[in-house]
């Protein structure tokens, strides 16, 4: 789960962590008093959205005036804002952000996560501030600096101490960045994130350091310990067709194809998205019904993917290893009745109770094309919609 | 032969009485694997079927001599349940569970490293060694005995997989399914090492998916080290980067893990790669044909 800029900088704030002074606005109204409220002749207005690249976007502006602030908030409210991240038709920008303004004198990159293959929560730094880090990751490795913490002996100050010389940080501001470290450290932990990204941390003109943005995800498994987290998710940012399928327990992520897939199991379900393209056409969607579904998660999970309208054509795979085929074929005819089906409908079942499944779906008189396996369900739901997409 | 399971395994099942671990106890012990004990604080002394219920592991562990664990304990309790059975000295651990944190994951392997037992999982299908012993929620009569090892991240592909072995007439030595989380206690490596060990294990079907770097490490293992033919699939060539498919571990991220680096990898290193999911079984006979 992702949060705004502003509620990660709310919880490193809360944590220790230096962050500039700031307030969040959803109306021109609000920004006006926002700026009146910081008192101060510069801030710097941002909009929220769940994207990176905002800045060259257009979406951040130094603001002199209350009326700027507020002639920003009409400018950027309600309409979408385009940047590399967020593809062509862009987010919507329904929350702004205000804060103080800094003097920047360097920028600096500094992330928490958890590293795979050390098995470990990871602290990454590079001198190279601002930037897309992938792309100083590919271009020059060698600026990155990557350490991993372990689990016993906490965020310990020598490691601290050795990333804020590779940065080239000195006198006081290596305490001070050991202690950022400190608190990004124990929200980590505290809050079951998955990733903490400061990017850029600046050192100011002051010689302080400072959180200029700051992004956080949490790891969705851990959620249930945090509801305090969960509160902020942001509907607003996610598909309504995956907050939807959340909603059934379905894991649901929206593509660009045009053949609705509905698998049991995440890998058999990447699985048959590939076999899709193999055979010629795109996938519309990933979607796993899970191991023990019944007939209303399967009826649902069938309703969420027609509601997709680039859908010509839709292939059901599964392998009933928990689950059973009779129960997905029951789930599959009531569905289909439900939305009064125009597609192409093809279906391919192993497993247990196969044939009791088979003659369900044959006895229900709707149209069902029954593969043999999963290349021939692949190669029958491409056929059914004319060919290659 | 096999690895890691075989008919003298003796299988504990840690949350015996939720509805998962009831309905895949009694599966695996029609299947014919010893399941000797089971384990719920408090229920101690009553049974499940005739299996003994403990209220601990150690109990379990000394009464039964079980030297292998099964677990289907709730996500918020799984971490506990796996430290549980290492600290009882229980030498194959085995968790079904999806949905444990991974920040605890990362506590569980630091304690179990420090220990003499194996995990396998979590979020995983379990073991099999076919016509012998089934360890986890793996439908068992699509397996068939046989030679050829089978380790994957991911479930029902697995089952596929094999399916399409058996179809074919090819049997298999054992079925590891690793898991699809981020953290696991066994990987695709630990798994290979033992299948070149094995002296009735002839050939290794690898299947991989997107996210992490295991199938490029696992590649360069097999191109070094490796004594048998291999042949791999990876899904989610079509996958997104930046989105999670399923799998709290399948996901492109920083532009790394994609299904292209890791085939690519594999081929680099001489292994038959399918392109195709369909073309697991047929791929893995041409090898064993050509071989023979």
């Amino acid at each position: 789960m992702n949060i705004h800029e502003f509620q990660a900088k709310q919880i490193l704030a809360r944590f220790g962590a230096p962050v500039p002074k700031g307030q969040p606005a959803a109306s021109a109204a609000e920004m006006e008093a926002a700026f009146k409220a910081l008192g101060q002749p510069r801030a710097v207005a941002k909009v929220q959205i769940h994207a990176g690249g905002r800045g060259k976007a257009g979406g951040v502006k130094i603001v002199e005036s209350a009326a700027q602030a507020r002639d920003f908030a009409q400018q950027m409210l309600n309409k979408p804002l385009v940047t590399h991240q967020t593809g062509p038709e862009g987010r919507i920008v329904r929350k702004l952000y205000l804060e103080e303004a800094s003097d920047v004198a360097r920028e600096l990159y500094l992330a928490m996560l958890v590293d795979r293959k050390a098995e470990r929560i990871a602290v990454v730094a590079s001198t190279e501030g601002g930037m897309d880090i992938e792309e100083v990751a590919a271009k020059t490795p060698q600026r990155i600096i990557t350490e991993p913490i372990d689990q016993i002996a906490g965020m310990a100050g020598f490691q601290a101490r050795k990333i804020a010389f590779a940065l080239g940080l000195r006198d006081k501001q290596v305490n001070q960045f050991a202690g950022l470290l400190n608190s990004m450290y124990r929200a980590f932990n505290e809050t079951d994130a998955s990733l903490i990204e400061i990017n850029p941390l600046v050192v100011t003109k002051q010689g302080v350091l400072l959180c200029l943005d700051a992004k956080m995800s949490f790891d969705d498994n851990g959620l249930f310990r945090h509801p305090d987290i969960r509160e902020l998710r942001d509907p607003n940012e996610e598909d309504p067709t995956e907050t939807e399928a959340a909603k059934y327990d379905l894991s649901y992520v929206h593509l660009d194809g045009n053949i609705g897939c509905m698998v049991n199991g995440a890998g058999l379900a990447m699985a048959t998205m590939d076999i899709v393209k193999y055979y010629g056409a795109e996938p519309a969607n990933f979607l796993d019904v899970g191991g023990g579904a019944n007939t209303e998660k399967v009826a649902a999970a069938f309703r969420i993917l027609l509601s997709d309208h680039r859908v010509r054509g839709v292939l059901i795979n599964i392998f009933g290893g928990i689950m059973r085929c009779d129960v997905l074929a029951q789930g599959v005819v009531e569905a289909a009745r439900q939305v009064n089906l125009k597609v192409p409908l093809v279906v391919r079942m192993e497993g247990t109770n196969v044939d009791q499944g088979k003659k369900i779906l044959k006895d229900s008189g709707i149209a069902v094309i029954a593969a043999a396996d999963m290349a021939d369900a692949a190669r029958r739901v491409v056929e059914a919609i004319g060919g290659r997409s | 032969m096999s690895i890691l399971v075989n008919r003298n395994t003796r299988v504990v099942t840690q949350g015996i009485t939720g509805a998962t671990g009831q309905l895949h106890t009694r599966a695996c012990k029609e299947y014919g694997t010893q399941m000797v004990a089971g384990v719920v604080p408090g229920k101690g002394g009553t049974d499940f079927e005739g299996i003994p219920i403990f209220d601990t592991v150690e109990q379990a562990r000394k009464a039964t001599g079980c030297n292998a664990s099964v677990i289907y304990v709730p996500p918020p309790f799984a971490a506990d349940a796996i430290m549980e059975a290492a600290d009882a000295g229980v030498e194959l651990i085995v968790c079904i569970t999806e949905g444990i944190p991974v920040l605890d994951m990362v506590k569980v392997k630091r304690y179990i490293n420090a220990t003499k037992s194996r995990l396998i999982g979590p979020n995983c299908p379990g073991i099999i060694t076919p016509g012998e012993c089934k360890i986890g929620i793996m439908p068992g009569y699509i397996h068939k005995p046989g030679k050829v090892g089978v380790v994957s991240r991911s479930g029902t592909l697995t089952y596929e997989a094999v399916y399409q072995l058996t179809q074919l007439g090819i049997g298999q030595s054992t079925c590891i399914g690793i898991g699809g989380d981020p953290i696991i206690g066994t990987g695709h490596i630990d798994a290979l090492k033992m299948f070149n060990e094995d002296p009735d294990t002839e050939a290794v079907i690898l299947i991989g998916e997107i996210g992490g770097t295991a199938e490029e490490e696992a590649a360069q293992y097999i191109q070094q080290n490796f004594k048998k033919p291999v042949v791999a699939f990876i899904a989610g060539q079509t996958a997104p980067k930046g989105r999670r498919m399923g799998h709290a571990g399948a996901i492109i991220s920083g532009g790394r893990g994609t299904a292209a680096d890791k085939i690519a990898a594999l081929k680099a290193a001489g292994i038959t790669v399918a392109m195709s999911p369909a073309d697991l079984g047929s791929t893995m006979k041409q090898v064993l044909d050509a071989r023979k």
